[in-house]
């Protein structure tokens, strides 16, 4: 077994240098990858030490969460289950309503972030950026700017949503207007057809189903950034949430925990059904 | 040519008053559909209106809070005095750095054990590459487990078993990469081709050297692409850890917030959106240098 290589090398002595270095390509080949993994391998070790990972914090953490997890089972609302349900409810509402208004503020600002409908460069670059730089900013503190502005409940979190999404949408949608044929707008604009009548006629027909899906996967995700923001005050079942945990009612969590995954499969397999119908195909 | 020549024999009136009414039944239905489904929405949005408390009034006396709100933002920064304006905005900036190179750390570090860990589970989530049925479905289960529940639960919970600090966050952070890279891994894997695994089983070589040699070097161009992708969310995920007391910047914005420390918040924002857009741009240009073109 031992002998392959050196057998393979043996024979690799009598070929010509070219093919040698091939076989035997030598140490500076591998410096590069070699040392990116050390890189990597010292930064991490690097954080591990930095946020106080040692083998007694992490034991004892994890013999603290087995306790946890056993306090959890079984789940049980302990008479709360009517308000969870509530909350729970207030949750998808606030997604429903932030997927929309989110979606529509976002179409007019799609349009002048496409390249094939906005003509002006430094309008269409600038408007991209600036969706880039929203995306950046995380649905939580949307959601906290948003508590401030309108004060606790649900309708920062609509608020929250619609802010994130807007951003997102603006340019998933103007990617989508990019990637149609120019053809249907070029019929259009042969008749007589004004600008708006291009993009309502030969563009927007051919987006739409795109549009709509990704409304529908933004929805799905959104019915997750939902449950949360409830933690910063922003509505839904967040507080109960943080709330439980913090005062240690395991088994309301638990119970919550079940609830939102019930939750959020069923909206899973609802927009799934829906995209089907709706696009016909998987999209 | 004789066939251009010909006439088309024009259609028999009853005829063509029956495909006629064909496509208006057609189009009926079509609109009736249409029509129904956005009803559906309306009544789903209005129920959903009254859920979540929405008020027309509310928001109307919100507006001028709204742009006062983000004009207070606005640091005043003269022309000539451009200087120590700046130093003045930014009088936290050698300690906001010390937090965001934290967060970028605890994102680094839960994308690191999120991907081992995930990268492992991948393979036994595999179909094509585990033939015990229910580990494929128990390990499946598990991922979605892990995406599911979102990072800020996990991290909530991790504080009181860990304590304080980042390394609550940096373990939140890994579960839900392990659910969301062991997904996407096992997709990959399910796609690879399995000659090689073969090749390597006839050698007498067991599951784990087959995954190594037959498995491993087929998808790690695509696992690196997603690991990095995947990094470059989980700093979106880090930055709002310190929101629960998970470490990073997070706390010192949350601070500034409910604290109404209207300047502090913008510049915060500002090194969180700058640093998001380079690592977008810096994991790009990486992701297309290893798997070229086209990348997802």
């Amino acid at each position: 077994m031992a002998g392959i290589r050196t057998v393979l090398l043996d024979r690799a002595r009598g070929l010509p240098p070219e093919h040698q270095a091939l076989i035997h390509p030598g140490w500076r080949r591998h410096l590069v990858p070699f040392g990116v993994v050390f890189a990597l391998v010292a930064l991490f070790v690097f954080a591990l030490d930095r946020f106080g990972f040692t083998f007694a914090r992490i034991f004892g953490g994890i013999e603290q969460l087995g306790w946890i997890i056993y306090f959890m089972v079984p789940p049980n609302a302990e008479g709360q289950f009517l308000f969870f349900a509530r909350a729970l409810g207030e949750t998808v509402a606030i997604a429903l309503l932030g997927t929309l208004i989110g979606a529509i503020l976002a179409f007019p600002l799609s349009l002048l972030a496409a390249r094939n409908v906005m003509t002006n460069r430094i309008v269409q670059f600038m408007s991209r950026r600036t969706f880039d730089a929203v995306r950046g900013i995380d649905t939580l503190i949307w959601a906290l700017i948003y508590v401030n502005v309108v004060g606790l409940g649900p309708f920062a979190g609509v608020l929250a949503i619609a802010s994130s999404d807007m951003a997102g949408f603006a340019k998933i949608f103007s990617e989508a207007m990019e990637a149609t044929e120019g053809k249907a707008s070029e019929g259009v604009r042969s008749t007589g057809g004004r600008r708006s009548a291009e993009i309502a006629f030969g563009l927007l027909p051919q987006v739409m189903p795109v549009l709509i899906s990704q409304v529908l996967y933004f929805f799905e995700s959104n019915t997750r950034s939902a449950t949360i923001i409830g933690i910063v005050g922003a509505g839904g079942i967040g507080l109960y949430l943080s709330d439980t945990i913090r005062t240690g009612e395991w088994q309301q969590v638990s119970m919550l925990i079940l609830m939102i995954l019930v939750v959020v499969s069923v909206i899973d397999v609802i927009s799934t059904r829906l995209r089907f119908a709706i696009i016909g195909k998987r999209g | 040519m004789p066939i251009m020549a010909q006439r088309i024999p024009a259609l028999a009136p009853e005829r063509a008053a029956a495909i006629r009414a064909a496509y208006a039944d057609v189009q009926r239905a079509k609109r009736l559909r249409t029509l129904g489904g956005l009803a559906l929405l309306a009544f789903a949005c209005l129920i959903a209106a009254w859920m979540a408390e929405v008020s027309p009034a509310k928001f109307a006396e919100g507006i001028p809070r709204f742009f006062n709100y983000f004009a207070n933002l606005v640091p005043k920064i003269g022309f000539a005095t451009f200087a120590t304006d700046m130093a003045e905005w930014y009088w936290g900036f050698s300690r906001w750095m010390r937090l965001l190179f934290d967060t970028i750390l605890i994102a680094y570090t839960g994308t690191i054990i999120g991907a081992l860990i995930g990268g492992y589970l991948s393979f036994v989530a595999a179909e094509t590459l585990t033939q015990t049925k229910w580990l494929v479905f128990v390990t499946r289960r598990f991922l979605e487990f892990c995406r599911t529940v979102p990072e800020i639960v996990f991290a909530l919970i991790f504080i009181v078993a860990f304590g304080l600090g980042p390394l609550p966050g940096v373990m939140a952070i890994a579960i839900h990469t392990i659910g969301a890279l062991g997904k996407l891994f096992s997709e990959v894997n399910e796609n690879a081709s399995l000659k090689p695994v073969e090749g390597v089983m006839s050698t007498g070589a067991g599951w784990h050297a087959a995954m190594i040699f037959g498995v491993l070097p087929q998808v790690l161009p695509n696992f690196v692409s997603y690991a990095l992708l995947r990094f470059e969310m989980n700093i979106r995920g880090a930055a709002v850890m310190g929101f629960v007391g998970a470490g990073g910047i997070g706390q010192e914005l949350v601070t500034a917030i409910r604290q109404f420390y209207y300047t502090d918040i913008s510049a915060i924002l500002i090194l969180i959106i700058a640093t998001v857009m380079l690592v977008d741009i810096g994991t790009e240009k990486l992701r297309h240098m290893i798997v070229g073109e086209g990348a997802h």
